[in-house]
């Protein structure tokens, strides 16, 4: 999940009763699946709560690529750095396509980038952590990726048309993402003795991680609960964990890798797996800038946004002078 | 003045003989750039054969409060749609 830990606006689900007249008329139209458009009335909740979430989302896929960029220089072979180029390009598209979708709720792209630069809007956890060797790109394809496929799908629906659009196209290019993630991981699984460890190592160091991208349980949550009535959440953070797991166990059995949990094993009764819960503590120490990488990453941002400032100046400075000349000539 | 890139809505055409359609919008500082910008955010895989990129603050848009007095007037003109006439069989295909 690429958005961890939004704080829902608002004081939870309010009754019909409770509601206004433009509140019920919303609620319906999202009961009703209609999609809500940038021009349509929305409560003041709905529109904070969307503009964190898309924005948290965005600022993902652009950290996001960070620790997979460090190994385009690096990758084995010339095939596996064009696919790597093509997947972190890609993470930028996203980035866009989001940023684009959250802008339409009227945050320019300028305010979004200077909240994530001031460290008032956080991106997901799991880009804290590195990546020390080629297997872990091979990891955070499958796992990251995976794990991120898993909130993205359901989130195709979401009630916000542009927010829905921009998942639907996202969804479509995020298979890849995963695929050549597990490709990776087959390879190395398949290989010496040595890469087999490498994969092993991968799996062992982004299993937890992986699970706290979903967040804590938030099955008792009212925050959470005003966001599922809005349909911009559309599962429990619990729920998408249990799939995640669920789907990765077969996965990492094909190539004879060992999930890292003891406690890991498959309940008749549930038709699911029990598994344990990641550190939180680990979590949260994380979300707050204590993670391995947050000060490396954020340092990456703030660099790229200041050394490119002279470039944006500079093309908008020709752009207006362009226009300028145009209008003199007519 | 603000420093940001205006915005530009992005239109391809994904196949000879269709129209083009909105698929999404990106900043850019020029036409020219928004069409560079639009061919590397929106076109990654084939998605088109023509590019049009325009400002969106050029575009002038319907309000969702005009939804009534806009589109309901046709409702109550059955008659513009084909099945409305019964064709007796014996005429065939009409």
């Amino acid at each position: 999940m690429y958005a961890q830990l939004v704080k829902t606006a608002g004081t939870g689900v309010k009754t019909r009763e409770e509601m206004s007249d433009e509140e019920r008329n919303f609620q319906d139209r999202v009961d009703r699946d209609e999609k809500i458009e940038p021009k349509d009335w929305m409560p003041d909740d709905y529109r904070a709560t969307l503009i964190r979430q898309i924005g948290q989302h965005a600022h993902s896929e652009i950290v996001g690529q960070l620790p997979e960029g460090n190994w385009i220089t690096r990758a084995p072979t010339l095939e596996r750095k064009a696919i790597l180029l093509a997947k972190v390009q890609d993470e930028a598209g996203h980035g866009l396509y989001l940023y684009c979708a959250a802008e339409t709720l009227g945050v320019s792209r300028d305010e979004l980038t200077e909240e994530l630069l001031s460290g008032r809007m956080k991106y997901s956890s799991i880009f804290n952590y590195p990546t020390l060797n080629w297997a872990d790109i091979g990891a955070v394809g499958w796992l990251v990726d995976g794990a991120a496929i898993m909130n993205q799908v359901p989130l195709q629906r979401t009630s916000y048309g542009p927010y829905s659009r921009a998942m639907i196209r996202i969804c479509k290019e995020e298979s890849f993402h995963q695929r050549q993630g597990y490709d990776i991981m087959m390879k190395m699984a398949e290989g010496t003795e040595a890469q087999r460890r490498m994969a092993q190592d991968a799996l062992n160091r982004f299993w937890y991680p992986s699970l706290m991208m979903f967040g804590p349980s938030d099955k008792d949550s009212v925050h959470s609960a005003q966001s599922l009535a809005w349909k911009i959440k559309i599962d429990t953070n619990d729920e998408l964990r249990q799939r995640f797991v669920d789907q990765t166990v077969p996965q990492a059995k094909y190539l004879g890798l060992t999930i890292p949990d003891e406690n890991l094993k498959w309940n008749e009764e549930r038709g699911a797996h029990d598994f344990s819960e990641p550190d939180w503590t680990e979590f949260f120490n994380v979300i707050k800038g204590k993670g391995p990488c947050n000060v490396e990453r954020m340092e990456a941002r703030v660099n790229a946004w200041e050394d490119g400032a002279w470039v944006r100046d500079g093309l908008l400075a020709h752009g207006r002078k362009k226009s300028a000349a145009r209008t003199a000539a007519e | 003045m603000s420093k940001e890139w205006p915005l530009w809505e992005v239109f391809i055409r994904g196949q000879h003989g269709l129209s083009h359609r909105h698929v999404g919008s990106l900043h850019a500082p020029d036409a020219e750039m928004a069409i560079k910008n639009a061919r590397d955010v929106y076109t990654r895989r084939n998605e088109g054969v023509s590019l049009w990129v325009v400002e969106a603050q050029h575009i002038a848009a319907s309000s969702p409060e005009e939804k009534g007095p806009l589109y309901e007037p046709s409702n109550s003109k059955v008659y513009r749609h084909p099945t409305f006439f019964d064709i007796p069989d014996e005429v065939g295909h009409m």
